[in-house]
């Protein structure tokens, strides 16, 4: 790996997951690899073969089985990854929730890809989003550093005792798994110490400890594990805030519940996750350069969602558009949209909200288009009133 | 407004323009730079027309939209023109530096560029690797004339990167052919 004097490298997303993974070393991987997760699983099975880690990789025959074995040997009093994309976390699915349910701690890397039908092996958000009543806590990543820097800090979180909750970390198929970004990694000795050594609440293997896990739960109690569940996941927001904090003082770079910039006095505001935020960025520059009140922001934690302190941060603004790359299929707007407009009700100044979608199945999006969403905008501001509240854009 | 410069790689599948794109991005990373480098997203199979992108600069790059208008444009394979847009999106002042054996003034023509502002370079990049490194890979060959004629990357440090994150992945005998390709590329770029 080229390292330059500023002690910054070049890699591809997945290679940072895959090294994040090294330097975590994990007690169990099953793991089913698909695109454009693969890279991860291919980089992690070699660290393994070479013996530079401890990690017992399990290959199975589905992702089903890969998240059945994470429950299995998390369950057991092991710490657990695994990364997987599209179709495989929709393979999933039932398993996402029993992880939940159960209250294990596994971290998980979702490369985000759309759903077939038609077959499509690039970037949306369909798939993540579609697990986003799952239980997981969910972190978004925008660039190749920040996806390693969540996955470091994913543990922590994870197995935080206000929390045991299942975590997944996001970042742009492609976009950001398959370009080298400059990055500057961690040494090993301080990841192992910021991670800690993991000492499972409840194990199986314990057996001085007999537990029960995935017992039948009647009407009589199955509402109050909910409830419990529901309160550890509201519990974990402070604990990605203390987490972020603390890394930054360790490592130099901070991580809040979400990314601002230049919203201070921002009236024209966009919303938008992942990759897409820094493309967005440059447009802001170009029309602050112009004089223009715009600014963005970008959520990092999804779930739970902190709708208090997106509301606060949005609340100064005239006109928001909440840019989804995913479609709730006739919903009411996007899944980040419908969140963000029903956290900024409870608002005083409750600005305008619009839904778009955009960059389904890869489809780029580029600064003219941020430029196009922000001079709608500028008409809402100035007009007070939002002429089509939800579309497409990037078609 | 991004200070940045965009290359566009085209080559066909095992031609190594991922490759290509990669190095370049490590060469100009060792150097200080902020360094993107990313291949065309499609179906991977033998032959089948591939491009591979980069993105350098001074600062730190926030874009993550694909490369449509790049002025550095490098060509592995003469037979995509015609084939594949190579032209699409270049500025007036664009280089395009052609793996062929034809003049630069012969593949202006082909590139359709008569007349106009860009600059044409051309090498034989094929017959330089098959005999320095002993097969046809003309990726090396054409960072090696990148570096000739433009600004982007000194020949010194495309070398040293590549003898200090390769030794372990290739032979000597690879290592020591694919820098004498570099070296050759460099002298016997020409243009028009």
């Amino acid at each position: 790996m080229a390292i330059t004097t500023k002690g910054q490298i070049g890699l591809t997303g997945n290679t940072a997951i895959a090294y994040a993974m090294k330097q975590i070393n994990p007690d169990v991987c099953p793991a089913y690899p698909i695109t454009p997760s693969t890279g991860i699983i291919e980089d992690f099975a070699g660290f393994v073969a070479d013996g530079e880690v401890d990690t017992e990789m399990i290959t199975v025959e589905s992702e089903h089985s890969a998240m059945s074995a994470c429950i299995g040997a998390e369950a057991a009093g092991a710490r657990v990854m695994t990364a997987t994309s599209s179709q495989g976390l929709a393979l999933m699915w039932e398993m996402l929730y029993i992880a939940s349910g159960m209250r294990l701690p596994i971290v998980l890397t979702n490369v985000n890809r759309a759903l077939s039908a038609p077959i499509n092996i690039h970037c949306d958000h369909s798939d993540s989003m579609g697990a986003r009543d799952a239980g997981w806590v969910q972190l978004y990543s925008e660039t190749v550093q920040e996806a390693y820097d969540n996955l470091i800090q994913a543990i922590r979180i994870a197995e935080h005792t206000d929390v045991l909750l299942p975590t997944m970390v996001c970042l742009d198929g492609f976009i950001t798994s398959h370009a080298i970004e400059n990055i500057s990694l961690i040494s090993d000795a301080d990841v192992k110490g910021f991670i800690g050594a993991y000492k499972p609440a409840h194990a199986l293997l314990d057996v001085e400890h007999p537990i029960t896990y995935g017992a039948m739960s009647l009407p009589d109690n199955y509402i109050e594990f909910k409830h419990e569940q529901s309160r550890a996941m509201a519990r974990s927001k402070a604990v990605v805030s203390a987490i972020g904090a603390e890394f930054g003082k360790k490592f130099g770079r901070s991580y809040g519940l979400f990314d601002a910039y230049r919203l201070e006095d921002a009236d024209s505001v966009i919303v938008i996750l992942n990759s897409a935020a820094g493309t967005t960025k440059v447009a802001v520059d170009e029309l602050r350069a112009q004089g223009k009140k715009v600014g963005m922001l970008r959520p990092r934690l999804f779930r739970p969602f902190p709708f208090e302190e997106l509301a606060k941060a949005l609340s100064g603004a005239k006109a928001i558009a909440v840019l989804d790359r995913v479609d709730s299929m006739n919903g009411f707007g996007g899944p980040l949209f419908n969140e963000i407009r029903s956290a900024l009700y409870e608002t005083d100044s409750r600005p305008k909200v619009m839904s778009r979608i955009y960059g389904l199945g890869g489809r780029d999006y580029k600064v003219k288009d941020a430029l196009g969403v922000y001079d709608e905008l500028g008409k809402v501001v100035s007009t007070g009133k939002v002429e089509t509240l939800q579309k497409y854009i990037t078609l | 407004m991004e200070n940045y410069i965009e290359v566009r790689w085209h080559g066909r599948a095992q031609q190594g323009v991922v490759t290509a794109a990669k190095l370049l991005g490590e060469s100009c990373l060792i150097s200080g730079k902020y360094v993107q480098a990313f291949p065309e997203f499609g179906p991977e199979r033998m032959g089948a027309p591939v491009r591979a992108y980069n993105r350098i600069s001074s600062d730190p790059i926030r874009l993550h939209c694909q490369v449509t208008e790049p002025r550095y444009v490098l060509i592995a394979d003469p037979t995509l023109i015609g084939v594949v847009g190579v032209t699409d999106g270049t500025p007036a002042d664009a280089v395009f530096i052609v793996n062929t054996a034809k003049p630069a003034a012969q593949m202006r023509e082909e590139l359709g560029l008569k007349g106009k502002g860009a600059r044409v370079y051309t090498l034989d990049a094929s017959k330089i690797s098959l005999e320095t490194i002993g097969r046809v890979m003309p990726n090396t060959p054409l960072l090696g004339a990148l570096a000739k004629v433009t600004d982007i990357i000194p020949l010194d440090a495309l070398i040293a990167n590549f003898k200090e994150n390769y030794a372990k992945k290739f032979s000597d005998k690879v290592i020591e052919g694919n820098v004498s390709a570099m070296k050759r590329a460099f002298e016997e770029v020409k243009g028009d």
